[in-house]
């Protein structure tokens, strides 16, 4: 066994002194939406902003990022409240040293449409982020906005490269990055860039917009295109939407091996791994979670808070959310383990299993492709993909 | 009385359904609860006492047995043949062909059984039944079986003394739910009387013996409600095994293992198997001979089979896994138990086609041939895996060839 092989990454929450104020202070829009239902069962019990992702509320990574540029305020626009993520992101944002304002949709807006909502917290000289609350990645939000200032016009849209861009609306740029066109679903090849979710507005975009349902993708970015006024900006490294599970673990991958390779100062040896346990790849344990002898755990495992692995368990891409426990000799992979979960002793999971908070596997259970509703006991196999209400 | 036994043990050309694990091995040897499927009769049969001989009798190449006889004769101290029957002729062809063998030393009946049938046989109750009805020359065990499943087997109508008035094999439509185990003890001049038919066909117990004998009015049931049943097919053997160890819970307490694992209800662990103490075994399984069970296995209605190895954390439930096989850590071997109906009083083993109507595997025990191999953290789940293959990913529903 390599000592070396056993690091596990710890990604403490970032203090608000460490943040360097690089830029005037900046307002910036999420667009939160609605119940989160692509990312059930894990958002019934909790919203989605809320779901931790490598260890951090989904929406805290977009929020530490914002506040590390100088964003002193941050609209969550919502179409439902949510008492819970009321709260606790208010917390958060005091740390970060950021205004939060909740931003309420009587009836679905579209995309665009919370702009126009929102328009008196985003008016004035200095440009805007918006952001859709699904999207992981580095977050280069310090580069973009010098991108913004450059080219000086309207927007700036993130685009991501993809390895079939057929399945999305792919945009059409200039080597300067002005935007000529989008197209939904190529048939043949036009580029491999798509919209990445995250955008910086001058003010000028709100004249734009009507306080209406409105699409920002389909109706606002085209005739903005059209005048010349929209500018893509290649996003450097990995992204991800993780609003559904499969993608979800595919985000958490790339994310792992992100920090794995660029904050090499955060891979630690927890007291809590056993001497004997071997961990592989990037893997993210919390420091409150055990994990018991003879457990191979990675590549690609993320173990939240107060997680409790026992002896001779594999793990491999798959996030344990907090408070689980995972028994004896069990082999889990490609799944997510909600909250307050016990899995039993040789339970085999695979192929994005998901299972919301509170439920019980019994010894021995075979779960392949299930969706699991929160506190239910599963004592027999489901060999095929299924979802147990 | 004295008595003869002779077990029917057929050739390699039947029990085709019983493969793969009768590929490299006389499926009369097969090994359940430990002991191969004969000795299990054999054991039986040396209960009574009055026994003389039990000969085998089949189509196989006598060398294949020799071992076996020698130390059953050892352990049981009873004497054993083997009787090469040189070409088939029926159920009853052997009988035949080595009746001066089986007549010889003059035993007043004889008892024949199917070696493909298994159960907690009343070999002594028939030995005293026969004796005990004056002008009876032959004495069938008999079953009850539900309606539908009846049509499956030998149907016996018998009248309020127990004599069969009518026997036949089986019928297209419903006759009686009582069957026929397999099991007969004949008076010798049966055997003496019985001769081939001049056309040079063979002679069956079934279909000739049985029913002629049942319109003369000699022929008698002995019916049983004890445990019985059929090891046509691999996926029967998991059922047998399970009644086996049962039933040695009453004569050999001894051969069901306590410690050494953690065990669960009735587990046979051959005693030159090395299993971790850190193993969850049971219930209902039968461990061979220099097997070798690693740290944190679970192991659950299986059989074992001699010289095979299941690595660590490995999980093998409702499966056979062949001679020297070899299961990977992590790897899950699981197969779907197929058992008489138990909401149904009565109901056997259905021997359900390999396949089902829509052409998919019919889902049944997981079974890996000998000298499998298969690769760390896959999942195995209602296979048939036929000799020497070394699977490196997972397998579901399929026969690898």
């Amino acid at each position: 066994m390599q000592p070396n092989n056993k690091r596990h990454v710890s990604l403490p929450l970032t203090p608000l002194s460490s943040y360097h104020r690089t830029l005037p202070e900046m307002k910036a829009l999420i667009l939160v939406g609605g119940y989160g239902t692509r990312l059930r069962p894990l958002t019934l019990t909790q919203p989605k902003p809320l779901v931790e992702f490598a260890n951090k509320p989904m929406m805290l990574h977009q929020m530490e990022a914002l506040a590390a540029v100088g964003v002193d305020t941050v609209v969550l626009a919502v179409s439902y409240r949510a008492e819970q993520l009321e709260a606790e992101m208010t917390v958060h944002a005091d740390r970060l040293g950021v205004k939060l304002i909740f931003s309420l949709e009587e009836e679905p807006l579209g995309t665009a449409g919370p702009l126009a909502l929102a328009r008196k917290h985003l008016e004035g000289d200095d440009p805007f982020f918006v952001l859709n609350s699904d999207v992981i990645c580095d977050f280069p939000f310090k580069q973009m906005v010098e991108f913004h200032k450059q080219h000086g016009k309207e927007g700036t849209i993130a685009v991501t490269k993809v390895e079939e861009p057929s399945k999305y609306g792919v945009v059409v740029f200039k080597e300067d990055g002005k935007i000529d066109d989008f197209v939904e679903k190529p048939q043949e090849y036009v580029g491999n860039k798509i919209n990445a979710g995250l955008y910086i507005f001058n003010s000028a975009i709100l004249d734009r917009i009507p306080l209406k349902p409105t699409s920002i993708e389909k109706e606002i970015f085209p005739q903005m295109a059209a005048s010349g006024n929209l500018y893509a900006y290649v996003l450097p490294g990995f992204w991800m939407d993780v609003g559904q599970p499969k993608d979800f673990l595919k985000g958490m991958s790339l994310f792992l091996n992100h920090v794995q390779t660029t904050r090499t100062e955060q891979l630690a040896t927890g007291p809590n791994i056993h001497g004997t346990a071997t961990i592989r790849g990037s893997v993210l344990v919390d420091p409150s979670a055990t994990v018991g002898e003879n457990c191979v755990i990675g590549p690609d495992v993320v173990i939240g808070p107060r997680v409790q692995i026992e002896g001779g368990v594999r793990i491999q891409h798959s996030t344990i959310l907090s408070d689980s426990t995972v028994g004896n000799y069990s082999w889990v992979s490609g799944s997510i383990i909600g909250r307050e979960c016990h899995i039993g002793s040789w339970v085999r999971m695979e192929n994005v299993c998901v299972l919301g908070d509170d439920v019980v596997v019994k010894d021995e259970v075979y779960l392949n492709e299930a969706s699991v509703l929160p506190h239910k006991v599963i004592a027999v196999n489901v060999p095929s993909k299924d979802i147990i209400m | 009385m004295s008595f003869k036994a002779v077990v029917l043990v057929g050739g390699p050309q039947k029990g085709t359904r019983f493969r793969p694990l009768s590929l490299q091995l006389p499926k009369p040897l097969f090994p359940i609860a430990g002991v191969p499927l004969i000795e299990h009769h054999i054991d039986q049969l040396c209960q009574l006492s009055g026994l003389s001989e039990i000969l085998l009798l089949g189509f196989f190449p006598t060398d294949l047995f020799t071992e076996f006889i020698d130390r059953c004769q050892k352990t049981y101290r009873v004497s054993i043949k083997y009787l090469e029957e040189p070409n088939p002729l029926g159920t009853a062809g052997g009988l035949v062909s080595f009746k001066n063998t089986i007549l010889s030393g003059d035993p007043d009946a004889v008892f024949v059984i199917n070696a493909d049938v298994c159960g907690d046989l009343p070999i002594e109750d028939m030995g005293a039944k026969i004796d005990s009805i004056s002008g009876s020359s032959m004495l069938m065990l008999t079953t009850e079986a539900t309606r539908q499943q009846s049509i499956n087997f030998g149907s016996v109508v018998t009248d309020s003394n127990g004599k069969v008035v009518h026997y036949v094999d089986k019928p297209t439509t419903f006759v009686s739910t009582n069957i026929s185990c397999g099991v007969y003890l004949m008076k010798t001049e049966v055997i003496r009387q019985l001769d081939l038919p001049l056309n040079g066909d063979g002679i069956w117990l079934e279909t000739d013996v049985l029913p002629q004998l049942a319109a003369s009015g000699n022929l008698y049931a002995l019916h049983t409600t004890r445990w019985w049943s059929q090891t046509k097919t691999a996926a029967a053997v998991l059922y047998a095994n399970r009644h086996y160890l049962r039933l040695y819970k009453k004569r050999y307490a001894a051969r069901l293992c306590k410690n050494g694992a953690q065990i669960i209800g009735d587990v046979f662990i051959d005693p030159s198997a090395k299993v971790h103490p850190t193993a969850k075994i049971g219930p209902n399984v039968s461990i061979g001979p220099n097997s070798v069970i690693g740290k944190g296995v679970r192991i659950k209605e299986s059989i074992i089979l001699p010289e095979a190895v299941i690595e660590e954390n490995a999980c093998v439930l409702q499966s056979v896994i062949g001679w020297r096989s070899v299961v990977g850590v992590w790897a899950r071997i699981e197969g779907i138990p197929l058992e008489p109906n138990p909401n149904v009083p009565f109901a056997k083993m259905d021997n359900k086609p390999l396949f089902l109507p829509d052409g998919r595997l019919t889902p049944s025990l997981t079974i890996l041939g000998s000298d499998v191999s298969v690769a760390p953290e896959t999942i195995i789940l209602n296979c048939v895996v036929l000799p020497y293959k070394e699977l490196t990913c997972s397998y579901k529903n399929q026969i690898i060839l």
